[in-house]
Formats: structure tokens, C-alpha cells, sequence
């Protein structure tokens, strides 16, 4: 299992990221449905504007998943920002992960140096976590 | 009375795969029960303590149930009930 995006996603993520600092971040990458494929960008707003909790604000995800489904489209990532500390899950992700086909992006703001070193790919199913290679494309 | 309920992914494992089924029921809570009475384990994902999980959105048509009464919430005949799990973490 592995995570393959392209790197203008990857830059506009983490240009959330930054810009949304000091709350976290958040959105999606959809694709056509069963493909796995990454293909369109859609940031969301987080609902709880927190630097240590995001959430889509229940009306955004209602819409989301109407729009999912009439484009025949799936959820491929869901990604958000972690400010001060690593991209890894945190116990809250794990508890709250409800699409267990998805891939989970975690980026982080802590510090700046060398922010693309933070974009980390995961599944999360059943409370384990399985964290994958991301590769970036052109 | 026919309902129709919309299943998200993760709970597709309950309802054999099936991406909505049908329930009755005149309030939200009889819905539930309705649907844990047809697919076993269903009623507990949903609820906690006699409350709506924390982190389960329900809508009833369009409309969050949260601004309807929650499990009280008045579902009639031909609506549909959409079952999301919140996108959220720390």
C-alpha cells in the first residue's frame, strides 16, 4: 500500500497548513470512485478552529458526500495539520477514523525546517495504524 | 412505513455490504432500534449511554438531527435518513 501525489497537491497542502497556522488544517483529495487515484483537491474548513482538534463542520460533510457520490467520485485522502507536533496520528485520529479506505495525510507546522520531510501517509483501520510510502510526482 | 437509511463504509460490515436499507419508525430512536432489531451490533455504533455517538452525524433529509430533536427527532414515512461518521481528529 502506498500513497502516489502529485507535488502541486503536496505544496498546496502544506501552504494551508501554514496559512491556517496556528489551527489546524484540513481537507480531502478525491478521486473516481475505486480508483485510488488522487485527483482533486478539497480544502475544508475546520469547523473546531483549534490548533489541537479539526473537524468538517457537519453541513460542509454532508455536502461532501452528496457531491462524492453524484460525481461517482471516492474519498481517497483526508489530511490535516498537526501544529507543534509530528504528522503521526494522534489518539483522537485513531478514535475518530471512519473511512477505512482512505489514505490519512498528516502534515506538521512545528517549526519550519524542513516542512516536506512532514507529509505522512497512513491507514487507519480498526484502531491500527499502518503508516506507507508517499510518492510524490510531477 | 419506509424509510430509507443511507450506511456509510465503516458501518457496511452490519448491513451485509449494503449501502442503504430500509427501517421504520416514527421517531429517530425507533428507527435505531428498528435497525439494530435487522442488523445486529448496528444500535451500539450509534449510541452511547441512550445518547447519539459524539462523533455519528445523523441528518434526516438535509438537516442535521441535532437541530431537530436528536433521537426524538419526528422521521414520517418516505424521508431519508443519512448515517456519517464526523471527519475529525486531534
Amino acid at each position: 500500500m502506498s500513497l502516489e501525489i502529485s507535488r502541486a497537491f503536496v505544496d498546496a497542502i502544506l501552504e494551508q497548513s501554514r496559512a491556517e497556522y496556528p489551527d489546524e488544517c484540513c481537507g480531502v483529495i478525491l478521486g473516481p470512485a475505486g480508483s485510488d487515484k488522487a485527483l482533486r483537491h478539497k480544502p475544508m474548513l475546520n469547523a473546531a478552529h483549534s490548533p489541537t482538534f479539526y473537524e468538517f463542520d457537519p453541513k460542509d460533510l454532508l455536502s461532501l458526500y452528496r457531491e462524492v457520490d453524484d460525481n461517482d467520485e471516492e474519498i481517497v485522502v483526508i489530511y490535516h495539520s498537526h501544529t507543534e507536533t509530528e504528522a503521526y496520528p494522534s489518539r483522537t485520529d485513531i478514535a475518530y477514523a471512519g473511512e477505512p479506505g482512505a489514505h490519512y495525510v498528516l502534515v506538521s507546522t512545528r517549526e519550519e525546517i524542513a516542512p516536506a520531510t512532514e507529509f505522512r501517509s497512513y491507514r487507519i483501520i480498526d484502531g491500527v495504524v499502518s503508516e506507507e510510502p508517499v510518492t510524490i510526482t510531477d | 412505513m419506509a424509510i430509507d437509511v443511507r450506511i456509510p463504509t465503516i458501518l457496511r460490515p452490519y448491513t451485509k455490504d449494503q449501502k442503504s436499507v430500509e427501517a421504520s419508525g416514527a421517531t429517530l430512536s425507533a428507527v435505531i432500534a428498528d435497525l439494530d432489531a435487522q442488523y445486529a451490533g448496528l444500535g451500539e455504533r450509534l449510541l452511547e449511554n441512550g445518547a447519539l455517538r459524539r462523533f455519528i452525524n445523523v441528518y434526516v433529509n438535509d438537516e442535521d438531527v441535532r437541530f431537530l430533536g436528536g433521537l426524538e427527532a419526528q422521521i414520517k414515512d418516505g424521508d431519508s435518513i443519512t448515517i456519517l461518521p464526523a471527519v475529525a481528529g486531534g
